[in-house]
Formats: structure tokens, sequence, C-alpha cells
């Protein structure tokens, strides 16, 4: 069908795929099951929805092997809504990467929430022409990450808990490894590659820009507008949202709240309007009194 | 990095509205320059402004956004008093005459399609001097139905991506995300007090 454009086009290049997550910054991406869902979201404020077939609570509740979603479930909330539609591929599985580019999805995101396919290996994000984004809990997983193609990041946190505990620890760890890179010298940035197992060219960039060069979210355990408003002022540059919306008693006010919230991080009074009044939150666990098998992070390595 | 237009553009501030989307990108540029950049998230962030973008983003969010702040009247006030003002992807769908009524055109938001044609390209500006500008295009809108008023710069196919009325600069592309300074610096020497503006080339 281009055979009539005239004007040479550059299709599926880095800067096309990172520039669309710097245009989702300072927004709120909520994870939606349904069209219906899609659309709340959507008029609440949502600056993408992650389509999904249970959302981590259940996933947590349920168990079982967790799997891409159907394809007519991804249709149907991509002709709901305007905004980008992102959807999960488990880790490693890049045929359902492929089949979540042949539907045409905004960006795939790589989910330690699912069950992994593969325990050795992560997708070829170069790969694709969709593009990917990836959890990281430490500075060193999402320069692999990087490395392999990913063109956004998102801190991993704890999904499906309602407990920031996991998000505020994975966040400060890489802000504060970035902060470290930018202090060492030239053969210490070569050790500190090694030690990071992170690719010394990621490395050195990053010491260089003291920043990932590719917009850096916040997920899991985002239950509150404050809970969104720290991991801002921590550095993240937007938010994820799974469970904590529709498993909250009024979704779309906490939406609209956490939207709020989000823009407004800095601002207290602000932040304080947003939480007034919302009912009450999802169904918390405290991840602290998970066992270790219960627990999602350490999925991916 | 110093501008190369001399005209002191230290002593200008432009507010980038801040509600989401790439107001970051932009404030880059604009400091690249020797301006201030200042983030717009509520009226009184409009106070003694020289010029105003409007980044790229959620449109819907920007809307939900404009709305809750009460930013609609305050916006259309500046931007009618002749403040310079430049719209970048959902910011030109922002200016159209379906959201703020600004810019008389139409709007055609993800014209090219989803992400997976999000592309780059060369785009001719008229009036630009320097060659083509290379322009980074994510789910692009382009215009429809300009008015008369309506000065089409550039087009991808038939398709208008650049357009400019008066005190308003709008493209579909996104130039905060390519090296270019060359739009950001027209903004900075268009003259706010007066609408008619001399032309770059």
């Amino acid at each position: 069908m281009d055979e009539n454009f005239q004007t040479a086009r550059d299709e599926a290049t880095f800067t096309v795929k990172a520039g669309l997550a710097e245009m989702l910054k300072g927004g709120v991406i909520m994870d939606v099951v349904t069209a219906e869902q899609a659309k709340i979201a959507e008029d609440a404020g949502a600056a993408a929805v992650m389509a999904l077939e249970r959302v981590p609570a259940d996933i947590r509740r349920d168990g079982g092997v967790a799997r891409m979603s159907d394809p007519a479930m991804i249709r149907g909330i991509q002709e709901a809504v305007t905004i980008p539609v992102m959807a999960k591929a488990r880790i490693g599985h890049f045929v359902e990467a492929q089949v979540l580019e042949a539907l045409e999805v905004d960006y795939i995101d790589e989910s330690e929430v699912l069950t992994p396919a593969d325990e050795a290996n992560h997708i070829d994000k170069w790969a694709f022409s969709v593009p990917f984004v990836c959890g990281a809990t430490n500075l060193g997983e999402a320069l692999r990450r990087i490395g392999e193609g990913a063109a956004m990041i998102r801190s991993k946190g704890e999904a499906g808990t309602g407990d920031i505990v996991e998000a505020v620890r994975h966040l400060r760890l890489i802000r504060s490894e970035i902060r470290r890179l930018s202090t060492l010298d030239d053969g210490e940035l070569a050790t500190a590659a090694k030690q990071l197992q992170a690719p010394l060219h990621l490395v050195r960039q990053i010491a260089a820009d003291r920043r990932l060069p590719v917009v850096l979210f916040c997920a899991g355990g985002i239950a509150t507008p404050a809970d969104a408003a720290l991991v801002m002022q921590l550095g993240a540059e937007g938010v994820f949202v799974g469970s904590g919306i529709f498993k909250s008693e009024d979704p779309e006010r906490r939406a609209r709240s956490i939207v709020e919230a989000t823009t407004h991080y800095q601002d207290p009074a602000r932040v304080a309007a947003a939480s007034t009044g919302l009912g009450r939150p999802m169904m918390s666990l405290e991840t602290s009194k998970l066992e270790a098998e219960q627990l999602l992070a350490p999925r991916g390595w | 990095m110093a501008s190369t237009s001399g005209e002191g553009f230290g002593s200008k501030v432009v507010g980038i509205l801040a509600l989401q989307g790439g107001f970051e990108a932009h404030a880059k540029m604009v400091r690249s320059l020797g301006a201030r950049a200042r983030e717009v998230r509520v009226p009184a962030d409009l106070e003694g402004l020289h010029a105003l973008i409007i980044p790229g983003g959620e449109s819907t969010v920007m809307t939900l956004g404009i709305e809750r702040e009460g930013l609609a009247e305050p916006l259309r006030s500046l931007v009618r008093a002749g403040t310079p003002v430049l719209g970048t992807c959902a910011g030109m769908i922002m200016l159209d005459r379906e959201h703020l009524g600004l810019l008389d055109v139409s709007t055609r938001r993800n014209a090219f399609g989803r992400q997976i044609r999000s592309f780059e390209a060369d785009v001719d500006l008229a009036g630009l001097r320097g060659g083509p500008m290379h322009a980074v295009f994510i789910r692009a809108p382009w215009v429809a139905e300009p008015g008369a008023g309506v000065e089409i710069l550039g087009r991808v196919e038939d398709h208008p991506v650049a357009v400019r009325q008066g005190n308003m600069l709008a493209v579909s592309f996104h130039p905060e995300l390519a090296a270019d300074p060359r739009l950001h610096e027209l903004l900075l020497q268009m003259n706010g007090s007066d609408e008619r503006v001399t032309r770059a080339g």
C-alpha cells in the first residue's frame, strides 16, 4: 500500500519506538480486561491501556499459567479507544510477540506478570517493528533489556499486591545506580559494566547522561494517588496501574484521581484533593508476608 | 549552545503545557536556545509568557486536563492576544476547531495509522532556511479542511503536516525529538505584539 507515497519513510526506527514512550510521559497506563473498562480508563484520562485477560491480583489468586490475551479481546479494546493499546507477552515467548505485532498493538510488554516461557532468553526485541517495554528491578536488568531492544523500561514492583514497597525499592535502586555510575572514571565504568552484567556502551552513555537512554515508568503496587505522586517524586516519568483501579470500589473516580496526582505530583494540596473520598482501595497483600514462589518480580533476570 | 539568531532569547520565557506528554524534550530544546522554559499546569503558570508550546502526548488526556484545570479560556486569551504558539502532534489537535478553536483547521487523529506505521521522513517546510526538516511522526495526525487564512507550510504526500495562521504554528511531527531547533527558533523570533509576523525565509 506504500507504492503511491512519494515521501521516503523510515518506519520502526528506535527513535519512533522510544518516541512513543516520550509522548506517554507524565501519564498513567491502566490495565484493562474488557473494552468497557478500556473506555472508562480513556474517559478518566489514561495515556494508554494495557490489554490483558486477568489483572495481576486475579492471576495471583487463580494461579496456573498466565498467557497472552485472546486476540478478539485485544481487537475489541483497539476498537473501543483511540489511545495507544499495549498488550503483554510472556518472557521469551517471541511467537506471542509476533501475534501481538500482527494485531498492531502499539507497545508489547514482555512481562513477568505472565508465566515465563523461556528460563534463559528474553525476546530479541530488535527483530520487531512494534516497540517493547520491559520490567527491571535494578539498573543491570534495565540495561540488558535495552541491549535486547526495549524502548521503554518500567520498574517492576510487585504486581497485584497494592503494596508500594517493592516499587520504591526498585526505583530507588535504579536511580541510585545511575547516580553512582556518574561518579566513576572510564576504567571503573568497565568494571561496573561487568558487575551490572550490562553492555559497556550503555553504561558509558548513562554515566555521561545521568539518565536511562529510554523513558522510565514505575509499575507494581500503585493503589492510591499518593503512591503515584511518591514514585513520580522518586524519579519515575509516569506510572502503570494494574489491579489498583479496577479492583477498587470506585474505579472511574480512582482513575481520575491517580491521573490528577501524577500531573500535580509536586503539589501536596492537589494530591490531598485527589486523595479525598475515593472509597476502598483494592484488597491488598503485604509483600513481605508472601512466600518466595508467590513473587513475580524475580521472574526475568 | 548559542542561538544563531543573536536576538537575545535569554530574556524570553516559553511556557510548555505540561499536563501530560512530551514537554521535557521541548523544555530541553528551548533551554538549548538560551531561553527560559516554564512548565504550565494551572492558569497562573501562563503569567508573563513570551511564547507557548503545546506538546505531543495524548489529546484525550490533555483535553480532560485543560477542562479540569480551567485552562481553556486563559489559553484562548493568551493566543488571541498574539502570543506566539507552537503546537506539535497532539498540540496541533488541541489548537484545532474541535478543541480550543483557535486554529482554523480540522485534524484527523492517528491519520497515518497505529504505532507500527510511525515513521521518520525529511519534509520541506515553506520559508524555512537550511533544507528540509527531519521529522519524527508518531501516531501522527494530519490537517484536514484548512480555512482560507491558514498557510500550508509542508506536506507528506497530499496531507498537510505543517501549518501557520498568524501567531500560530502547528506541526504533525515532533521537532523536539530531532536535533533540529529551527521551528523553536522561529517561535522565539515571532513577535508577540505583531500578528503579521515576518516570515523566516
